[in-house]
């Protein structure tokens, strides 16, 4: 078990960083709780990998420190810091059976053999890969290969985090499924920080309690799914975050009172603008619905993509690309027709930030179970 | 995978053909016409038949000794030479440098000694291991040890083991190299994390990676110096007495020396013969660890 | 203009790659090959390049017979899952490429090749090297120098796999809009069921090396032949659980029983299939089938939730609109609209699809 604290963490490639761009990781200072669940979350190049790389002591940082349960450990060995790691591509012992590569951890630290098997047999049963043990690692599927990288870094006791690197990048989707819900499941059942590493936002939001959107070596913002989802910080979050990601309309304010085009929208109170850059509407797909013509704004569907569960059409406001959802059954047809967008999910951005409403209307949760 | 086929693509063939029916099967039948005759010069021959091929195999005659002798030499020296090479050239392919400017350095030094010639190469130690003038051999003798290759079997072996292996080992470092290069760093990465020692990092990763071109190296060397001829015809000229005298050596003195073209002939098929039984032996080897490889 | 296979075979080393595969692709329409790893994607697209041959059944174009037709002969361009282009020619080098060797005139390689890289949205990049660009649009240069030469038959086998989420999908977006653009036959390859749906067109499921349906993408969706298909288009998985009818009354696996007069066939074994958006988590409507399990895991995407149930014999997902907190272990409810269901036959093959209106 380990709480992490990053402090005032950097690291640039570059011997003498002069400026920030010089940083492929941007200073940062924050705290993982103990037996948490947080995905990184970006682009390639945001600076996820390097971060990673820290925390599993790949890489040293070249300023601030990284605690686990307040001692530092930023200049400690790899294998002194009780980490497993989960790798894009699945690393396994060819030689060795799958048994012995589940044991090969505890092999390597003397544990008497007694103890190793039962605790074999245990991660074993966990992954279902019980049946699997006298089998010869090398020639399985991915899937399973992938289970035996857990499976050797879970079988320690003393491990109190667990790093996943883009753990699911040669896993066919229907197998992602099983493979996601048995990471959630051993993370719960198992003492561990958890930390993973990805550019796949279900990944991150289906695994993570805690999403860090990272973007040219800075964190844009650190929140629960929810809140990524209902209330990005920025507008990059807004793209980022959701499939397709939200509508960025540029917009003129007045009082209540956005304008897009020559369309006038209703929006909360986010008080006077600073004039630190653009104005711009935000909302998601998912809270702007198309109907018939005439019943909210007016727009010119340009492609309707079935997705089976699901329509999305794409559409103009005012000259302005906008992706709407086709609610169940509705047959709209031609290229005339309206949105309505939910006003509780409109957010307005200046130069890339949110403005929060000086009343924050909260969608509401549903409890079950 | 395999490819699409185009019949006509058979007539570029037809020149690599035609070379190999003149240079390797003519000759061949010319050989195995040979093996089966008897000669006493001025162009006369009298048919002998299985008789050389009997003689040969018998080690009581002296034909037949004189074959297990020099094959025995050959083996020895073939074992003696891999025993040394390939853990060497592993040993340094692991202390090569991963990367930055110093592995091209590397690589550079490495490859030198394989672009010297044979002849060069048996030319250099034979001067180099001589007991009077030779840095090698006078810094060994004026140590107290007593070394001359052209007196002494034992210092004879020593200077052509020690010749190979100057020669040669940087083979093996090369290809191991290049075997250790394709192991991804998540691998090391993987090892530290579980706290595998660097003796497991070396039996469970990298020496199984490698496995496919050690095996390769291993063929490679083994070849060659089952063949080898030039550099101890340079140095000791298959001596002292016969201790130095491989199979190639033995097989020139009987054809050039002797002029016994069906001994000769025979000697040289039964030679073929074993350097294709250890081919397809390690033919098969190599294949059935790649489909073994493409099962998983 | 049309691409015919027929019973096409592929036996490698007494494997059977892909068996019995009959298509007819047409015009302008994109192709979609869905399938998990090692289904015959890759070798299906091989023989229809031309790379290799099949070892039974025909090919024809337009009604010409071209089996064994080398790829030389044939007027095909292929896109890799590797972003492949020459690195040290210019972006515009790199489209234009095919027609240098074509020996087209220099007006009529300008010409197309800025047309492609228009398409593309390329134009800005033009001077610079692939190695200069993102990895999205290094893999428009590729489909660019695809497209430029007009070729019949354009193949795409993975393109996407190797971009970040993002590219993929603002790529993916556009794909439609390029091969609307263009009067190629397209066929492209993925193993995701999103892919296949987002691009439209036709798409061919393909499990062991077989064709298990082809048709419309929505339509195949809807109404699947059997359980593979509907398992390989759907994500997540379609859900399923066996019964035993006996009249109107369907006996689950737990004992439970479920009364429905909508499927007239006869008693016996069945298998019910289910998407995950139809579980409702709310006990509601007369006549709906209940479901109970234990939560085995739950995961919010931020608007969605997907609940993973474990049940007597099965492990469903349901998806739930907003973010849905149950704790795991914790039993749990779905309920179904009988409209809703799919009836399969033991050995799983489609027996009643879900009410058309429904479907989705």
């Amino acid at each position: 078990m380990a709480r992490i604290d990053l402090q005032d963490l950097a690291h640039s490639y570059h011997p003498n960083p002069a400026s920030d761009a010089d940083y492929a990781l941007k200073p940062m200072t924050r705290t993982w709780d103990d037996g948490g669940a947080y995905a990184l979350l970006g682009p390639s190049g945001c600076g996820k990998t390097t971060l990673l790389n820290i925390i599993s002591g790949l890489i040293i940082p070249s300023r601030g420190k990284i605690l686990f349960d307040g001692a530092d450990i930023s200049t400690l060995p790899t294998e002194k810091r009780n980490i497993a790691q989960v790798f894009q591509f699945p690393v396994i012992y060819d030689t060795m059976s799958v048994y012995d590569n589940l044991a090969f951890p505890l092999r390597n630290r003397r544990v008497p053999e007694k103890e190793v098997d039962a605790r074999v047999r245990e991660i074993a049963g966990m992954l279902d890969l019980g049946r699997d043990l006298s089998r010869p690692a090398t020639g399985l599927t991915a899937d399973a290969k992938q289970k035996i990288s857990l499976g050797r870094g879970l079988v320690r006791s003393d491990v109190s985090a667990i790093l996943f690197d883009e753990p699911l990048t040669v896993i066919d989707p229907h197998l992602k499924w099983e493979l996601r819900s048995k990471i959630k499941e051993l993370h719960r059942r198992l003492p561990l920080t958890l930390i993973y590493v990805t550019h796949d936002q279900t990944e991150a939001l289906t695994i993570a309690d805690q999403v860090v959107v990272m973007y040219d070596g800075g964190v844009m913002q650190s929140g629960s799914p929810e809140d990524l989802f209902e209330r990005p910080d920025h507008t990059f979050v807004g793209k980022f975050i959701g499939s397709p990601g939200m509508n960025i309309l540029p917009c003129r304010l007045d009082g209540t009172t956005a304008t897009v085009g020559d369309q006038a929208i209703a929006v909360p109170n986010v008080g006077r603008p600073t004039g630190n850059g653009p104005l711009e509407l935000g909302i998601r797909p998912e809270y702007v619905t198309l109907a018939p013509v005439g019943i909210g704004l007016p727009v010119q569907i340009k492609r309707i993509d079935d997705l089976g569960r699901s329509r999305i059409a794409r559409v103009e406001l005012s000259g302005q690309a906008l992706i709407a959802t086709v609610p169940e059954g509705a047959s709209i047809t031609g290229t005339e027709a309206s949105v309505l967008l939910d006003p509780r999910a409109l957010h307005l951005y200046e130069g890339g930030f949110r403005r929060a409403p000086t009343q924050e209307v909260r969608p509401q949760e549903v409890h079950h179970g | 995978m395999d490819k699409t086929e185009n019949n006509k693509a058979w007539w570029l063939v037809l020149p690599v053909f035609l070379v190999v029916a003149f240079s390797a099967i003519l000759p061949l039948m010319t050989v195995v016409n040979y093996s089966m005759q008897d000669t006493f010069g001025n162009n006369q021959f009298f048919w002998n038949g299985v008789g050389w091929f009997i003689e040969l195999l018998d080690p009581s005659t002296d034909l037949g000794g004189r074959f297990f002798d020099a094959l025995w030499r050959n083996l020895m020296f073939s074992g003696i030479i891999l025993a040394i090479e390939v853990p060497l050239g592993i040993a340094v392919a692991l202390a090569m440098p991963r990367q930055g400017w110093t592995v091209a350095a590397c690589l550079i030094v490495m490859a030198l000694p394989l672009l010297v010639p044979w002849n060069v190469v048996g030319t250099i130690w034979q001067v180099f291991a001589r007991s009077d003038i030779g840095l090698f051999g006078a810094v060994v003798n004026g140590l107290g040890i007593p070394f001359n290759y052209s007196q002494n079997a034992l210092s004879a072996w020593v200077t052509i083991v020690l010749m190979d292996v100057w020669h040669w080992t940087s083979l093996v470092a090369l290809l191991s190299y290049a075997g250790l290069k394709s192991i991804p760093d998540a691998y090391y990465q993987a090892a530290r994390i579980d706290g595998a020692s660097g003796w497991a990092v070396f039996r469970k990763i990298q020496l199984p990676k490698m496995r496919r071109v050690l095996l390769i190296a291993v063929l490679l060397r083994f070849m060659d110096s089952f063949m080898i001829y030039t550099e101890p015809f340079v140095v000791t000229g298959g001596g002292p007495g016969n201790s130095t005298t491989f199979l190639s050596i033995d097989l020139v003195k009987l054809a050039l020396g002797q002029f016994d073209l069906g001994k000769a002939a025979a000697v040289s098929i039964v030679y073929n013969l074993i350097i294709l039984a250890v081919c397809w032996v390690f033919y098969t080897v190599i294949t059935q660890m790649d489909a073994k490889g493409r099962r998983s | 203009m049309s691409l015919s296979l027929k019973n096409i075979s592929k036996r490698v080393m007494g494997e059977d790659h892909l068996q019995d595969v009959t298509l007819t692709l047409t015009r302008g329409t994109v192709n979609v090959l869905l399938g998990p790893t090692l289904a015959g994607k890759t070798s299906l697209m091989r023989l229809m390049a031309g790379l290799d041959k099949s070892t039974a059944g025909t090919m024809s174009f337009d009604g010409h017979d071209i089996t064994g037709l080398p790829v030389r002969k044939r007027s095909v361009a292929m896109v890799y899952q590797q972003f492949i282009n020459y690195p040290t020619l210019s972006v515009f080098e790199n489209i234009v490429s095919p027609l240098r060797v074509a020996g087209l005139s220099k007006a009529e390689i300008e010409t197309r090749g800025q047309e492609a890289a228009a398409l593309l949205r390329l134009t800005p990049y033009l001077q610079r090297t692939p190695l200069q660009l993102s990895g999205g649009q290094q893999q428009r240069t590729a489909i660019a120098r695809a497209l430029v030469k007009g070729a019949d038959l354009v193949l795409m086998d993975e393109p996407l796999a190797n971009l970040d989420y993002k590219l993929r999908e603002e790529l993916r977006e556009e794909l439609p809009r390029i091969f609307g653009a263009t009067g190629s036959i397209f066929v492209y390859a993925t193993t995701e069921p999103t892919e296949a749906l987002l691009l439209g067109g036709h798409t061919a499921t393909l499990w062991e090396g077989r064709v298990t349906q082809f048709g419309r993408t929505a339509d195949i969706y809807r109404v699947p032949q059997d359980l593979i298909t509907a398992k390989v288009l759907s994500d997540p998985p379609l859900n399923t659980v066996s019964v035993w009818k006996s009249g109107n009354t369907y006996r689950l696996p737990d004992g439970t029983q479920f009364e429905t007069g909508r499927f007239a066939v006869p008693d016996g074994a069945y298998i019910f299939g289910f998407r995950a958006h139809h579980a409702a988590l709310t006990e509601s409507g007369l006549g709906h089938l209940n479901l109970s399990g234990h939560v085995a895991v739950s995961e919010i995407t931020g608007s969605e939730s997907y609940i993973h149930v474990d049940a007597a014999t099965d492990r469903w997902v349901a998806l739930a609109r907003g973010v849905v907190k149950v704790d795991p272990g914790a039993p749990i409810r779905l309920s179904l609209d009988p409209k809703r269901l799919y009836l399969f036959s033991p050995a799983g093959v489609l027996v009643e699809a879900a009410d058309a209106a429904l479907a989705a």
